[in-house]
């Protein structure tokens, strides 16, 4: 039981369109992820689904039924927020009953369900703390807790690894991932960061400006964007977009070719050029490649590559892996 | 980085700093010591500074004769009660320019603070008509209400800048809670707000227990509180010094206590934020 | 955030705060403004109905009048001066490092917390009588003749008490501000050359100057209604009736509401005037 569903949702604020008409189907159990730029409107349509915001007009269906005017309590959702929103004056153990006690469930209920969150998430220890007192991974599990112990219909996640350093986030990605697996249940989560979505999604909504540029699976968007924006959107580091001459011998107005795409040559390709800056990561190398009559490119090469700032390269596109798009920024099929 | 300084010139800065405020204290400190001096002593040429006989009679005196438990009960009910039903007004207020603000709420807000304005002289008689029509002349209810009504725009303004600094976030976290508007303000925020309320209360208990203009005008025997009580002296038959003092001593002492430990949010509160 | 759904909670939760001040407010206002325009002496034949703008033009042209606005523009410049002066110059020596600064502020803030009704008595009698106070005892001492304060030189007295109790306001509101300047901003400008006079010219006072307006607004605000001060020490005689004193005795002691009435409007306008320069530097603060 969880499926969403938006119809010719739309949202403004004053005269400003920040939700143009939507559609969307979130199906029983899928793990959703907005993503999109920051100002694309993700975080309001997620705002929307709760219910925090009002729709200017269109339907949101929760399970098949009509939850447009339904107030958040009612909604059966659990959302979990970017800055965690732990109540400070309550411990770990009152934050997370409060939705039961909200709920006016039996205390000796909402002992039990909260000791259970606890051990799932690992809080046991620290459950008479108070949030103050907790690491930033701590008050994120303890936000999750406060959203599990409701048994909601679905999750609602907004931005929630974007407080937590890198090693942190790697982490707490794989803990919601697995928090989906065992639970099963509904999952929206708005980010703005690409790996994330590309990372833990079932289904990518790819948003800009207040629409959806496009729907898919997170290889599906990789595979095959629809557009420039999506193309240049998924994958990291960004896709490299050519114009002019080599993009009309392709006929398009312009193409696309991945960092991972390319092939280096010392000697022979493509195009030639100088190596710029030159990233050795041990597993990958990166080079920023001035290529002539191209521009600066992105090049992946697999492993250590023994290149150097000034060097001349040649570089090859891997012909299969071009992507070509027209004038009006959609991909040439 | 606060630079080191020669402790020559830390000395000067301390003995000039401490003169001139032990010289503005000085007023307080005579008379709490006048209240602990015979009348004689009190007016005794020259004046003793410290070596007289303490005594505590005229705290007794004053006691017995004017009754002063009753003005000090009528100060803390009319200063609490206005100060405390202020607050319960004003709560609900500040939650909505603080968390559903509109358009309007800065000009409602101004409004609010220009109704603080208005000069008490300019609307006595009407007051004054109105106490009687109501029978709340010379009532602690009737001067409940007019001190709370006065300060009704600082507990408002006080409370929207403390509630301004709690993030939104946790208010619609309680709403996807379950929370509905009553348990959101009496569960998450008002708990959170509790050192901002704290404040809020203690200045305006401070305002309220000093305020003298309505309190002279619209009581007489049965609801004057000390603001009053004190005035009374001002006629010659209660001019006795140690007296006088002892009486002082007794309106001031708990006001300037509960002061010291407000004087932070003075800065806030009278000034509306404007100064931080 | 919002919805509908809590905006209409919102206006709700306002109304009663907005609704008992509006009362508060219109009510008694429009009753003045009513008193104004009608021959009102409760104890000398009621109501004795329309007199246009007879007691604006007679209040104006009492010979009460000016004296009383004189007197007020002196308590008020007077103790203005007073406090923004010497506040100024406290609240700089406050934030120099010292030993026991927390207690120096106890002492200098206390006034502010003295009942207004206190202060005045404590002053008229124990420090200004002219036989038994301290004063008395001071100038004897010095062999002068002990003044009378409060006959001789009573608006200067009262502008001594008044300043008294508002100095310690001025100051922390200085302090607070001369606190919340920043320190490199100062060490940049002796970088620069500036002497302790120019850095206090250029550098503090300008960022003083919204501390200072502030207080300057709200203190008048508040001294133009000065009432206790003035009712326990000399109960306006002496050249001390202010203009809201005047208004006091011609409404409670003389009993005439309509002439009353009609300075009150005039007391409301001036206090607008000013509310309204206030509001707008606070309204500027609401913004940011």
């Amino acid at each position: 039981m969880g499926s969403i569903t938006l119809k010719q949702v739309t949202k403004s604020f004053g005269p400003v369109d920040v939700i143009k008409p939507i559609d969307l189907e979130v199906e029983d159990g899928e793990f959703v992820v907005f993503v999109g730029p920051s100002g694309c409107g993700k975080s309001t349509l997620l705002r929307l689904i709760a219910g925090l915001e009002d729709v200017t007009s269109g339907h949101i269906e929760i399970n098949s039924k009509d939850a447009t005017t339904i107030p958040p309590a009612k909604r059966g959702l659990a959302m979990v927020f970017q800055s965690y929103a732990l109540y400070p004056h309550m411990s770990v153990r009152k934050n997370i009953a409060f939705p039961l006690k909200m709920a006016g469930i039996d205390k000796a209920v909402i002992d039990r369900k909260v000791d259970e969150a606890a051990r799932v998430l690992n809080l046991s220890d620290y459950i008479d703390r108070r949030p103050g007192q907790l690491s930033g991974g701590q008050r994120q599990r303890v936000a999750i807790g406060r959203a599990i112990v409701r048994e909601p219909d679905a999750f609602l996640f907004d931005e929630p690894l974007s407080n937590l350093d890198a090693a942190l986030r790697g982490n707490m990605r794989l803990e919601i991932s697995e928090l989906h697996q065992s639970l099963k249940t509904t999952m929206i989560y708005v980010t703005h960061d690409q790996v994330e979505a590309m990372t833990m999604a079932d289904k990518i909504v790819v948003l800009r400006d207040g629409i959806i540029e496009q729907v898919g699976a997170p290889i599906e968007l990789y595979k095959n964007p629809r557009n420039l924006f999506v193309a240049g959107f998924i994958g990291s580091p960004k896709m490299n977009f050519i114009t002019g001459a080599e993009a009309e011998k392709k006929d398009a107005h312009t193409i696309g070719v991945r960092p991972e795409h390319f092939s280096v040559s010392r000697s022979k390709g493509t195009w030639k050029g100088t190596v710029g800056v030159a990233e050795h990561l041990g597993s990958d190398t990166f080079l920023h490649v001035s290529a002539d009559g191209v521009g600066t490119l992105t090049v992946r090469a697999d492993g250590e590559v023994d290149l150097k700032y000034g060097d001349d390269v040649h570089v090859t596109a891997d012909p299969n892996k071009i992507y070509r798009f027209g004038t009006d920024g959609n991909t040439i099929r | 980085m606060a630079r080191s300084v020669t402790t020559q010139r830390k000395t000067i800065n301390t003995v000039l700093a401490w003169a001139i405020g032990l010289l503005i204290f000085f007023p307080i400190l005579w008379t709490i010591l006048t209240s602990f001096k015979t009348e004689a002593q009190a007016i005794n040429d020259p004046p003793i500074f410290l070596f007289f006989d303490w005594t505590l009679e005229n705290y007794s005196v004053v006691q017995e004769r004017s009754n002063y438990a009753r003005f000090l009960w009528n100060s803390i009910f009319i200063a609490g009660g206005s100060t405390l039903l202020g607050v319960i007004i004003a709560i609900p207020a500040a939650w909505s320019m603080a968390f559903v603000p509109s358009k309007r709420t800065k000009d409602i807000l101004l409004w609010m603070l220009s109704t603080k304005m208005l000069p008490a002289v300019g609307v006595l008689y009407p007051i004054y008509l109105l106490f009687i029509k109501f029978g709340l002349l010379d009532s602690v209810l009737g001067l409940t209400l007019v001190i709370m009504l006065i300060n009704l725009p600082i507990i408002v303004w006080m409370l929207y800048t403390y509630f301004r600094e709690i993030p939104v976030d946790i208010l619609e976290a309680a709403r996807m809670d379950g929370a509905s508007l009553k348990s959101e303000i009496l569960y998450v925020l008002t708990p959170m707000a509790v050192p901002g309320i704290a404040s809020t209360l203690l200045l305006n208990f401070i305002l309220a227990w000093n305020e003298a203009f309505w309190t002279l005008n619209l009581t007489a025997a049965k609801a004057a509180p000390l603001t009053a009580f004190i005035a009374s002296y001002s006629s010659p038959e209660g001019l006795f010094y140690a007296k006088l003092s002892a009486a002082s001593t007794m309106a001031i002492l708990p006001i300037l206590i509960l002061g010291w430990f407000s004087q932070k949010q003075l800065v806030r509160g009278l000034t509306f934020g404007a100064v931080k | 955030m919002a919805t509908k759904n809590s905006r209409s909670a919102a206006r709700l939760m306002m109304a009663p705060a907005v609704i008992l001040l509006l009362g508060w407010m219109l009510v008694p206002l429009t009753m003045t403004l009513w008193f104004s325009f009608r021959k009102y002496l409760p104890l000398r034949g009621g109501d004795l109905g329309w007199v246009g703008f007879d007691n604006y033009v007679r209040f104006v042209s009492s010979s009460s009048f000016w004296p009383s606005v004189q007197t007020t523009l002196i308590i008020v410049g007077g103790v203005l001066a007073i406090t923004v002066v010497f506040g100024i110059l406290l609240a700089l020596l406050l934030d120099q490092p010292m030993w026991g600064q927390g207690i120096v502020r106890i002492l200098v803030i206390a006034p502010f917390f003295v009942m207004p009704t206190v202060s005045a008595l404590v002053w008229k009698n124990i420090f200004m009588d002219p036989v038994n106070g301290l004063f008395a005892h001071l100038w004897k001492f010095f062999g002068a003749t002990p003044i009378e304060w409060l006959s001789q030189a009573s608006v200067q007295s009262i502008v001594m008490i008044v300043s008294w109790q508002w100095l310690p306001f001025a100051t922390l509101i200085l302090l607070t501000a001369v606190q919340s300047l920043d320190s490199e901003r100062l060490e940049a400008s002796e970088m620069d050359g500036a002497k302790p006079l120019q850095r206090f010219g250029y550098i503090i006072l300008p960022h003083l100057a919204r501390a200072i307006t502030i207080v300057v607004l709200i203190q008048t605000i508040f001294l133009l209604s000065i009432f206790a001060e003035i009712f326990v020490t000399t109960g306006g005689a002496f050249g001390t009736k202010t203009l809201s004193y005047l208004i006091f005795q011609r409404v409670l002691e003389s009993q005439n509401i309509g002439l009353g009435s009609a300075g009150g409007i005039y007391a409301v306008i001036l206090a607008n005037i000013v509310a309204i320069f206030l509001m707008r530097i606070v309204g500027k603060n609401l913004d940011a």
